[in-house]
């Protein structure tokens, strides 16, 4: 029985762990700029060319495998530090204060541009590179094989959720972000430069993206169409937490992994219906997601 | 609404392939698109936007696909009856989705048309999966025809039903049940008060956008021959209510101007560049920034309302 169970528990939180460093972006990007980021798919999926990109010249140049690591890290500081600002100077900052229409148009807008651009870059053959994995090896407990590559995601998954709060909470501009969220007027008001908030925030959101996109690569891979199908997941479990909100992007990544594991252990034909059934049950029982609130919008 | 010039328009639309053949099938789907960006452009009214209405543009070209396997094979039965279904579909989805409002309402739906989406490609045995379903030429009142005649015909009664639909469409955004959705928009609570349900309008208006949706989307089904999942797959929702935004969400012709507008790029864009959902994702953004009342604003007098 455990031969069965724990494989399927570790599949579950490393696919999880993917899942929530893309909603968890999603969903600090709304809590701070109260914008859907439709193109949010987008990013993850730069994330993952730019690391592979990296990967593969590591490789080619026969430099120190280890080197993949920081190449993985470092990518997705280089998609955040391009594109945050670019994207939330030039279109984001434009739709503030705008119908939700014309926020989740224009993004759609940006998201229809990164697709094509991407396409344009990488070309439509998916990526693999798979030098982390098979640097960190195998494991062995109870019998049964797995990748360690998988912990170092979860462990990284909980680092991201501990970082974010000890951030929010405990930095004095984590107190600012929080001030924004609570009331954007009263905060500009005191003279808190919401400007450079919205930016730091928005191209957290990226990181994070960008991260889950590098962290993919090793792992499942990068293929075009990764982008709009990781927007929707991320949406879901967005949904199902409660947007804005970070613990419940962290839950519903799990309820997520886990649907999506047992779903292809029980009736592979359904691992792609399982998130939007999760989705929907919760929604129905719960309208604004499990730690969602109506009135009050914390972070 | 002015006369003169919406029926010159109908009657160059109508005039196009006679001059362009080839533009005959983009034309249809363009059309096509209009319904489905009708219903979207319904439900803008009343300030719900809608990342799922692909999903009953599907569902009504499956349920022509299922119907035809089944044994109907007259174009009109097929047809009445996919858009039924459509609206059938819409009716039960929009019984719970019309409690909700903004991000939520947009979300929902989505999240409903990714489950439709996933079953339709995962479900090989029923659907064909990815290889979609064929839809095959019916027969006319009995008649049966040949492709030509048939793609000739589907064309010429898709813009009889602009028309039609167009003006029932207009008709019903102007009485009183159409007005309240601007209502909706504006001040919910105060509609409240005066002792109109809320639910009840919003749900006529989102069974009504399902079935504009499963027009066209039988209509699009007959004229490429086959459905795919891909009918939909969210980005094609998007798609929708960029057409009725960029056509502009104040009247009917709007939506049919936006997808004409969208249809006509894009065939122009696929020969020049592969590039085409950058130039669409472009255009959009200019639209919004630019011309907040779409395209139609630039045609009417009248204000089209804004989003």
């Amino acid at each position: 029985m455990s031969n069965t169970i724990i494989p399927l528990l570790l599949d579950s939180l490393a696919s999880a762990a993917l899942i929530f460093f893309a909603a968890v972006g999603l969903t600090l990007v709304f809590s701070v700029l109260r914008v859907l980021n439709v193109a949010h798919g987008s990013l993850y999926s730069i994330g993952g060319y730019a690391a592979a990109s990296a990967c593969l010249f590591i490789a080619s140049k026969q430099l120190n495998p280890y080197l993949s690591f920081v190449a993985l890290l470092f990518s997705a500081v280089f998609v955040a530090a391009i594109f945050g600002p670019l994207i939330e100077r030039s279109l984001i900052r434009w739709t503030y204060g705008k119908s939700e229409a014309v926020q989740i148009l224009i993004t759609f807008g940006i998201f229809l541009i990164l697709e094509d651009l991407q396409r344009m870059i990488f070309g439509v053959q998916s990526f693999y590179e798979d030098t982390p994995t098979r640097l960190l090896g195998t494991s062995k407990i109870g019998g049964v094989v797995y990748l360690n590559y998988q912990i170092l995601l979860i462990g990284l998954a909980l680092l991201v959720v501990i970082g974010l709060r000890l951030l929010i909470n405990h930095t004095r501009l984590g107190r600012l972000i929080t001030a924004v969220v609570t009331d954007r007027e009263m905060a500009q008001a005191i003279g808190i430069d919401t400007n450079r908030i919205f930016i730091l925030a928005f191209s957290l959101g990226v990181f994070l993206a960008a991260l889950g996109g590098a962290l993919a690569t090793p792992t499942s891979g990068i293929a075009p169409g990764l982008g709009a199908d990781t927007m929707v997941l991320a949406f879901a479990v967005a949904a199902i937490g409660g947007l804005g909100q970070i613990e419940g992007a962290a839950v519903a990544s799990l309820i997520v992994g886990v649907a999506r594991v047992l779903a292809i252990y029980l009736a592979p034909s359904l691992d792609a219906v399982a998130p939007y059934a999760a989705m929907l049950a919760v929604l129905l029982i719960r309208p604004y997601g499990l730690f969602g609130s109506v009135t009050a919008r914390r972070i | 609404m002015r006369t003169i010039p919406a029926a010159a328009a109908v009657l160059v639309l109508a005039a196009l392939p006679l001059f362009a053949p080839w533009l005959q099938f983009v034309l249809t789907l363009a059309v096509a698109k209009g319904f489905a960006a009708l219903g979207v452009a319904v439900l803008l009214r009343a300030g719900l936007i809608s990342i799922g209405h692909a999903m009953f543009f599907a569902a009504s070209a499956y349920g022509v696909a299922f119907l035809a396997r089944a044994g109907i094979n007259d174009f009109g039965v097929l047809l009445i009856l996919s858009v039924l279904s459509a609206a059938l579909v819409g009716a039960i989805a929009g019984s719970f989705l019309v409690r909700y409002r903004a991000i939520f309402f947009a979300m929902l739906n989505l999240a409903v048309s990714m489950v439709f989406y996933a079953l339709c490609a995962k479900l090989y045995g029923v659907t064909g999966g990815t290889d979609g379903m064929p839809v095959p030429i019916p027969a006319i009142f009995g008649v049966v025809v040949a492709e030509p005649v048939f793609k000739n015909i589907l064309f010429y009664l898709s813009l009889g039903l602009m028309v039609l639909v167009g003006l029932a469409v207009q008709r019903y955004l102007n009485s009183p049940l159409g007005q309240a959705l601007s209502a909706v928009h504006t001040n919910e609570i105060r509609l409240e008060y005066l002792g109109i349900p809320v639910w009840a309008v919003l749900l006529i208006a989102y069974i009504i956008s399902a079935a504009l949706a499963g027009l066209g989307g039988a209509i699009a089904g007959f004229a490429i021959g086959r459905v795919v999942p891909d009918f939909a797959f969210w980005t094609a929702s998007g798609h929708l209510v960029l057409v009725a935004v960029l056509g502009g969400i104040g009247g009917v012709p709007g939506a049919f101007l936006g997808a004409l507008f969208l249809e006509l790029l894009h065939s122009a864009a696929v020969t020049v560049t592969d590039a085409w959902n950058m130039i669409v994702g472009a255009a959009l953004i200019v639209v919004i920034m630019f011309m907040p009342q779409g395209f139609y604003g630039l045609f009417s007098r009248k204000e089209a309302s804004r989003l």
